[in-house]
């Protein structure tokens, strides 16, 4: 894919989780929708502002768990009952109580990993380019002390001097263009 | 347990939260900014304490006893050690379930305490995350080294294979490989997921190319994004609560290789939950082991505080209290239940020729801990802790020893009693294994942030958010 021309949006950086809260929730309030909160740590309230609650990471879980589960009790039924059956001190082939423990491992196995890599998937990474990386000031802070909230050009209402101006009424430390 | 008075004057000691009157969790006076210069440094900085260069070089001399014991072991067979009829399972199970056992503080440290909202683990549970890999790094090496014809392993697998041969499900040693191997993986994926946000950090701060290159790949391009933010938090739940019945079962399944055997001993059904006391009890002292030296050379008592300390010491008063049941619940059963052969067991246990490892076990792991942890001032008392924590490492090591061989040695028949006695390839490779953990925890201290940023950020008071977006400059005042 060509690389996208223009600019990605305009970042605001702020010095308290506080402002970036109020900024956001003015923003959304202002009826800006395409945007997103960076913050070094997560900030609950930040996610409320930008009204974004419900995520597919446990849906992802719940199915991995039982993908497992099905997987193993399966496969052991069929080992020790027709791949390869074994007489053990006259035990029934089909010992299913014996099966349970693989199964529960493999459901918790397949569950934590359905988790954690369902977690990478949604939220799009590995992606080692993003365009508020550009952002001269991003990395200083992003990840360590700083808040910021961009407000993405690909919003409808979103036009470079009017949104400029409007994050400019907060007590951000700069506003900044993100290029593409 | 009824809060005393401070043991410190709060007006003297910064270090006491002057509202509560225990130990602050984190120093008054940091930042955002502050922690993660601290936490950072350790791993960014390019002047690498002399004292790391010496711990390497100790850690890999020990380690050499892997190398050299298995190798001779691979070349001559099981053998070289004590093992034999009737003390088939020596060091290598004993080590096996010691090793392992440690591991799991960490995953009750990341795990257990994140559900029960916690905070305090946040200072703790990296290192300790990373003390439970090396340990069933440790541990895995025994079960693999132990079956006779090692390079034959791999045969506990399920896997596709021309001579049509599969693993037999009945049996607890095949349900070892599910636990631990799950274990292992699930370890590792929870403690990865917990670094992205601090490798991004890393990434962000890295000066030299290399280390920028290789946090930003190991950071996956995170950035922050609220959204993000929220579906890690979410995977982070519930990767805890799958970590949760998963430690829980780890030591039942290891404890199970033990109570399906109809031996006077071992078949019993306190076993599960008496093993999976015991672990949280030897992982909590080696937690202790680990972080008590690590504050002190990293100069890190900000973050691992005298609470961190106390707090882990009254955790091992829980554990070791069941851990003292299920001794006492052992020597009751054996009454009890009026079987001849348990009856004699327990004596045996006791009295026996080798009864002076029973004594030892009592006297390490529930006289000298649960007398003295009782008291605030020695659970304090660093230097103290240290030693203790010694101690119930050395004391958990002897029960898996009384438990293994002093179960095996005279069993029904007297006929065919014999002894166990270690050899020196057993103490070779065992001695081994400390010294590999030893190696991969410094690098692991070297390389990766040792406390979570993040996590320490979000315990700090300028996260606050006063209604109407205040700013926190106030709190800031506050604290200063």
């Amino acid at each position: 894919m060509p690389p996208r021309e223009g600019i990605y949006g305009l970042i605001a950086e702020f010095n308290t989780p506080a402002e970036l809260v109020h900024a956001t929730q003015q923003a959304r309030r202002a009826g800006y929708r395409r945007m997103e909160c960076y913050t070094p740590y997560p900030v609950e309230e930040a996610a409320e502002a930008l009204d974004f609650h419900r995520t597919r990471v446990p849906l992802v879980c719940l199915l991995g768990g039982l993908m497992g589960l099905t997987t193993a009790y399966l496969m052991e039924t069929w080992i020790n009952v027709w791949g390869y059956p074994l007489n053990i001190a006259g035990r029934p082939l089909f010992s299913w109580p014996a099966f349970i423990i693989p199964a529960y491992e493999w459901t918790i196995l397949f569950a934590g990993l359905s988790a954690g890599f369902g977690m990478i998937g949604l939220n799009g990474l590995p992606q080692l380019y993003h365009p508020v990386f550009n952002a001269p000031n991003f990395r200083n802070g992003a990840t360590s002390d700083k808040f910021f909230l961009c407000l993405e050009a690909a919003d409808p209402k979103f036009s470079i001097g009017e949104t400029r101006a409007f994050l400019e009424q907060f007590p951000a430390i700069s506003v900044v263009e993100v290029d593409h | 347990m009824a809060t005393k008075g401070p043991l410190h004057d709060p007006v003297v000691d910064p270090m006491i939260d002057p509202r509560t009157g225990e130990y602050a969790v984190i120093a008054p006076g940091h930042n955002f900014k502050s922690v993660t210069q601290k936490i950072a440094g350790i791993v960014l900085t390019s002047n690498t304490p002399l004292g790391w260069f010496f711990g390497l070089m100790v850690g890999a001399g020990i380690a050499t006893g892997v190398v050299i014991g298995c190798t001779w072991l691979f070349l001559k067979g099981v053998g070289i050690w004590g093992v034999t009829i009737p003390g088939a399972w020596g060091f290598a199970i004993i080590n096996f379930v010691w090793w392992i056992g440690i591991g799991h503080a960490g995953t009750l440290i990341s795990a257990i305490l994140l559900l029960f909202k916690q905070t305090w683990r946040n200072s703790i549970n990296r290192f300790a995350e990373a003390m439970t890999i090396f340990a069933v790094v440790c541990a895995g090496t025994f079960p693999l080294i132990h079956v006779g014809r090692p390079w034959l392993a791999y045969w506990l697998f399920p896997y596709p294979n021309t001579m049509n041969v599969w693993p037999q499900f009945r049996s607890p040693l095949a349900w070892d490989v599910f636990a631990v191997s799950t274990y292992a993986t699930i370890s590792i994926v929870f403690w990865y997921i917990g670094m992205i946000p601090d490798f991004g950090t890393l990434r962000d701060r890295a000066t030299l190319p290399f280390a920028k290159w290789s946090y930003g790949i190991l950071s996956l391009g995170w950035r922050g994004s609220t959204r993000h933010w929220i579906r890690y938090e979410t995977a982070s739940l519930l990767l805890a609560g799958l970590s949760t019945p998963l430690v829980l079962s780890v030591h039942t399944v290891i404890s199970f290789d033990f109570a399906v055997a109809a031996l006077a001993g071992w078949h019993t059904t306190i076993f599960p939950p008496y093993f999976v006391a015991g672990a949280v009890y030897s992982g909590f002292a080696m937690v202790l082991t680990l972080a008590i030296p690590l504050r002190k050379f990293y100069h890190l008592e900000d973050l691992v505080t005298l609470r961190h300390l106390d707090n882990m010491a009254k955790v091992m008063i829980g554990t070791g209290g069941i851990v003292a049941y299920g001794y006492g619940m052992e020597v009751f059963m054996s009454w009890y239940s009026a079987s001849h052969w348990e009856f004699f067991m327990m004596w045996n246990r006791m009295f026996g020729p080798m009864g002076w490892a029973y004594w030892i076990l009592i006297l390490t792991n529930i006289a000298i801990p649960l007398t003295t942890l009782w008291s605030r001032k020695l659970r304090v008392n660093v230097v103290y802790l240290f030693i203790l924590s010694l101690i119930v490492n050395t004391g958990m090591w002897f029960e898996r020893f009384v438990i293994v061989v002093t179960s095996l040695y005279r069993d029904y028949l007297p006929s065919s009693w014999g002894t166990y006695r270690a050899t020196k390839w057993d103490y070779m490779i065992y001695v081994g294994t400390m010294g590999l953990f030893t190696c991969l925890f410094l690098l692991f201290v070297r390389l990766l942030p040792m406390i979570p940023m993040s996590e320490i950020r979000m315990m700090l008071p300028q996260t606050k958010i006063t209604p109407g977006g205040a700013t926190a400059e106030i709190i800031d005042q506050e604290t200063a």
